[in-house]
Formats: C-alpha cells, structure tokens, sequence
C-alpha cells in the first residue's frame, strides 16, 4: 500500500485543454502515472494527447472508472470543480491552483460533510505541489526524478522546500515513500495531521518528515497526535524563523497572529510532543538519516 | 487588503451598524466647515492611516471648536505617523475623518476572525473595549468570550443575543447590541473579509450602541467578485517596492536586513531567510518569485531587489522543478545585461540540469560567486557582506 495514490489510481485532469493542465497531465504520463482523461466542459467527446475529454467528472467516472482526479482550473472555478469531484464520487482530488478565496474553502470542506467516511473525498491542496509515490504515481507538479523510491513519508506545505528535502535525501541515499504537499493556504483539504496519520498507517513507511512553517495550527496539532498515537518517528523542521510577526510571508497562510504560530514556539512544542527537530533546512536530510539509523 | 477606518465605518453602517456622525477631508479649510456640518460642541479629528495605535502616536485630537478641528487637521496631514505597528518609517497622513464626540459610558471589544482549527468564523468579544486583544488576552483574559459561526447557515440571533448578554449589556439594548454583532458578522461572510474589529464598540450615555474605531481587512485572492471592496485599496498606505512587487506577480516583503533575496517557492524563500540569519547576516527582503520562476520573473525580481539601498549583496536560490535549470541560468544571464548590479551576487541553483545551469552562469562570464547547497549559499552571501 502507498499513501493516498498508487500504479492502479485512475486519474483524470480538469482542466484538461488549458496550458498549465496539458503540460502537467504530459509530465505525469511520462512519469507512468495511469492518466485515463480529463474534463473541460464544453469539450467533450473530443479528444486530447490522444485521451478522452469530457463535459462532466460524472461523464469521465463512468465511461473510465476514474477515481483521482488533479484541478488545473482558475481560482475562482477551483471551488466548483473540486464539489463537482466529491460528488462524482472521486477518491482523491489534488488542487494545485493558489489563490482559492477562504470563504470558498471553508464552503468546500462544509460541502463535503455529507458525505460518509468511507465515500468521503479525500483533498489535497490547494497552492500545493501534490502527491507523488516514487517509481509508482505522481498526481503532482513535482520535478518526479529527485524523488528515490524508499521508505520516508514527507509531508509539506511549501513546493519548493519540499522539493529541497527529497534532493537532500536523494543525496543521502534515502528514499521517499510518498511525498504529500498539502500548500500554503490558510484553510486546506488535508492538514498535516491527516496525513500523518495515513502515514502512521501505511507499511511501507518507517518515517515521516513534516515540514512546516509559522501561521495555523496545523503542525502543533500533528505533534500532539503523533504524541498520543504514534510509533513511528516523526522529523520536523519549520521554516520562518526570521518572519515578522502579523506580515503575510507569500503563502496566504504563512502569517502569525496568535500564540503558538511562531516557528520558535512550533519548534517548542513538537519538542515536547517527542519531534525530532531538523534544526535548519540544510540539514534535514542529515536529521532523517541520524533518526532512521536509530530504528 | 487593509482600508481605512472610516471605510470600514460607511461598510458596517450599510450593515446596520450605527456609527458617530462624521466627515472625511482632505485640507484644513474643509475641516471647519465639515465640523459645523457634522454639529454639535465637540469633535474627534482622526488620522487615516494603515494602523491601529493611533492615539498613542498623536494621530486623534480631541477638539472644542471648528477652529481647533482646523488647527488639528492641518498639523496632521502630510504628516509621516510611527506607531508601534508601521515601523520606523511611519505611514503617511493624507485623509481625515472628523466625527461627533462620543459622551462614552461603556467600552467593549468585538472582533471576528477567520478561525483555522475548527474552520469557521470566530466573534471574539471582551468588556475590556479600548485595549488591544493582545493586552486584553495577556491582562484581562477572564473577560473574553467567543461564540463560533458555522458558515454555512450564518449566525444566529441567539449567537448574538448570547454574546451581548455575555458582555452585560442591559436588557433594553440587547436587541440592538445583537442586531450591532449580526450586522458586523454579514458585513464579513459578505464581503470577503478576513477580519472585523470593533474597538472600542460603546455604550453611550444617550444608550447608544456605537462603533467608534473600526478597522476591516479582506482576503486578496477574493477580491476578483468584490469590485467595490478593492476600489478602497489605498496604495500610499503601502510600501512603493511592495506594490510594485504584486503589481507584478511577486510575493515580496520589505524587511530590515542588507542582504537582498531572490528565491522560488515561499517555504524555500523563509528557509533561506533562517539560513542566513544562523550564517550571521540578515535579509533585506522575502521575496518568492513563483515555483516556476520564468526568466520574466528573474528580470522582474533583480529589478526589484536593486530598488532598495539597503542591499548589499544579493543571494539568488532556485529549485528548479518542471523549469530547468538551465533555463533560470539563461533567464540570470539575460536580466545582468539589462541591470547593472554593484553589489556581490551568490547563485545558488538545484534540481534539474544543475550541472548545465552553472555552466552557462559560468561562461556568460557574469560576476557571481557560485554556491552549492543552501548552507553554503548563506554564508558565502554573509561573507561577501564582510568584505
């Protein structure tokens, strides 16, 4: 089993004609991912690098068995597409797309709480990279070659950090099992607690590296559950040691406006919670390493 | 998106807010006319700027006649005013708000926020009005209530009424103390804010309940659906490399430092920043130019950079991922030939094609000192700085 995405995900791509979403679905073909068409509506039945196109996720879930699916749509669609995946009964949606308003988040997420557990979509992002599980699927923007297959979960809300993370570890000789970029938003799919309990659960994984940054709650409540529930040992490092307080850092919700959301008090308390921490970013490869030579 | 206060007032007025009687001008001579327009025996000139703090740094003057209410206004516009949130420069005076004084029986705080754990909105209020919800959480914590707003019904009246009587507001004026949080709470869920602060929210002598000092902020990336809201953006309330920086697609903020960045990616950018400080330097700016970093952006990003004086080396650090490295050292090599640079610049390129991407940085025959990892970027950065 791998995290969240694996060689039998059925992907399609909305957004599938435009510029960014041809470019991305021919760089997650060429990486093997198992691409079986994309939406644009308006367009369907016609086709695109040689795979069908459709008007509607529904359309695309029957006739291919769809079930991930990645939105390369503009911001203020994101919304409505990624609805338009839950209810076409998508497992897995990847929203790449930053600049998705707060208030249209938090009305995806209410959207989607009629849904079961078990028929619930699972989403990722938005402003993120994706996912990626190496020599298997990348439902993703990453550069897929950096990535060694192994056995280290990473999780992370930058792109471009976390990129940084699988070279170092690339250089180490160390693998990745799979790589989740949940972005940089305020209000997300999946926090890191999400996936970092995903992780705990997945046998191909011996180790998760979260990284992290000022702003949220997000990485404070990981630790506390990896704290209380957790056996295998998590690597952190947070990024924005030299932020100003109350200033928005590029990402919408890298921001500190309370208690706990500095990157020294981040470090504090998953300290606490047992975290290994990653004392600066170019050496969170060598912290990974020194804590799997201790398994 | 920030505004000022008195737009945030004429907002929550349409809401059913009742705000003082005021007036905004632009000169002195308006002042006294807009005074005696307004009426009544005494006014408040406030200062308009980005900023809360105000009273503190000079910026509201209590007056008795329309005369004063000119003296006032003409001793604060064109003024720079330094609170303890603008920073050591200050933030320019070009508008006044003249307002009725307020015969103030009792001050309270009311604030709504996005709340990222239970993603919902969030009305945080205390009986403590006037203070900072900082001072108010660190002093008087005991006095704070909050209710949570699930988005998708609204609130309720009884959310309200709950909070007002939560903040001992007599019963005669729960209906409009509760009619005052609904109209700031629709205020919020319509409009895209990310917050709404009444502070102080008061009680007035004549039983008024009403909101003396407000301040509003709004999502940026909403405001493609809110055309009326961005109208009230206010650009000399921002720094002049900022608004260049988003006019142009980049994330930049101005910071104190000497050491100039250039980086693709926020996380990577803030990681680069703690390099830097651990390597004893500080930077001059946080400035993401995009995980893409097309050479457009480069360009962009070094004109940028060299805008602020304060920069004495400039450190450049891209992770190229679906871009290639050798496209982002072209990208470098065509902005050198259209900006001169005077300051030591550090290159620091991984990912794909790096090894092709140093290359072409080093046969352009640009003056740079190369840098492997990003520990090693930092303290050469640092140590050009020294020299």
């Amino acid at each position: 089993m791998t995290v969240l995405v694996d060689k039998n995900s059925k992907i399609i791509i909305q957004g599938f004609t435009g510029k960014m979403g041809s470019f991305h679905a021919d760089e997650m073909i060429k990486y093997g991912s198992n691409v079986v068409g994309g939406v644009t509506p308006g367009k369907g039945g016609s086709k695109h690098l040689d795979l069908p196109v459709f008007n509607t996720v529904k359309d695309a879930v029957n006739e291919t068995g769809a079930d991930a699916t990645i939105l390369f749509v503009p911001p203020a669609f994101a919304a409505d597409s990624a609805m338009e995946a839950a209810d076409a009964g998508i497992k897995i949606c990847v929203a790449i797309v930053d600049g998705i308003p707060s208030h249209d988040m938090i009305r995806i997420k209410r959207y989607m709480r009629r849904y079961t557990k078990s028929s619930k979509m699972t989403l990722v992002g938005p402003n993120c990279a994706g996912i990626i599980s190496p020599g298997k699927s990348m439902l993703g923007i990453m550069p897929g070659h950096i990535y060694k297959e192994g056995r280290v979960g990473i999780i992370s809300r930058s792109g471009t950090l976390g990129y940084e993370a699988a070279q170092q570890l690339k250089n180490l000789n160390i693998g990745v099992s799979t790589s989740v970029g949940i972005g940089g938003d305020p209000i997300n799919g999946s926090s890191f607690r999400d996936i970092i309990e995903k992780f705990e659960a997945d046998e191909e994984t011996d180790a998760i590296l979260m990284i992290g940054e000022i702003g949220g709650p997000q990485e404070v409540a990981a630790g506390e559950f990896a704290k209380e529930n957790m056996k295998k040992p998590v690597i952190a490092y947070i990024a924005g040691l030299t932020a100003p307080k109350g200033r928005v850092m590029g990402h919408a919700g890298a921001i500190v406006s309370a208690y706990g959301e500095s990157a020294i008090e981040k470090v504090e308390i998953l300290k606490e919670c047992g975290i290994t921490i990653s004392k600066n970013p170019s050496v969170m490869g060598d912290t990974v390493k020194s804590v799997l030579e201790k398994i | 998106m920030d505004i000022h206060e008195y737009q945030a007032k004429k907002i929550l007025s349409n809401f059913g807010v009742t705000i003082p009687r005021g007036g905004i001008v632009y000169s002195p001579e308006n002042a006294e006319n807009k005074a005696r327009e307004i009426g009544g025996s005494r006014w408040v000139v406030k200062a308009q700027i980005h900023s809360g703090a105000r009273g503190k740094a000079g910026g509201i003057i209590v007056c008795n006649t329309p005369l004063e209410v000119a003296q006032a206004t003409d001793k604060l516009l064109g003024k720079k005013l330094v609170t303890n949130q603008t920073g050591p420069e200050g933030k320019i005076v070009n508008r006044i708000y003249i307002e009725e004084a307020t015969d103030i029986e009792k001050e309270l705080y009311l604030g709504l926020v996005f709340d990222r754990s239970s993603e919902s909105i969030m009305v945080v209020a205390s009986t403590e009005g006037g203070m900072s919800v900082e001072e108010i959480s660190k002093e008087k914590p005991e006095t704070i209530i909050r209710s949570k707003i699930e988005v998708a019904v609204g609130m309720q009246n009884f959310q309200a009424r709950e909070l007002a009587f939560g903040l001992g507001v007599e019963p005669d004026l729960i209906r409009r103390a509760s009619d005052t949080i609904i109209g700031c709470y629709k205020a919020f869920s319509e409009l895209d804010a990310t917050m709404v602060e009444v502070n102080p929210l008061v009680i007035s002598k004549q039983k008024q309940i009403l909101a003396l000092d407000c301040k509003m902020s709004f999502d940026n990336n909403a405001m493609f659906r809110r055309s009326q809201v961005s109208e009230l953006r206010d650009k000399t309330q921002e720094d002049s490399k900022e608004i260049f920086a988003s006019d142009r697609g980049l994330n930049y903020v101005s910071l104190d430092g000497n050491i100039g960045n250039i980086i693709n990616g926020a996380g990577l950018a803030m990681a680069s920043m703690d390099m830097i400080k651990l390597a004893g330097g500080a930077p001059a700016n946080f400035l993401d130019v995009g995980g893409g970093a097309t050479p457009e952006k480069i360009v962009k990003a070094f004109k940028l950079v060299t805008m602020d004086e304060k920069v004495k080396v400039i450190l450049v650090n891209i992770f190229a991922g679906i871009n290639r490295c050798d496209w982002v050292a072209e990208g470098i090599v065509d902005a050198l030939k259209k900006i001169e640079i005077k300051v030591p610049l550090v290159i620091r390129l991984a990912g794909t094609n790096v090894e092709k991407g140093n290359k072409i940085l080093k046969e352009s025959k640009i003056n740079y000192i190369e840098a492997n990892t990003l520990e090693d970027a930092a303290n050469k950065a640092v140590a050009a700085l020294n020299k």
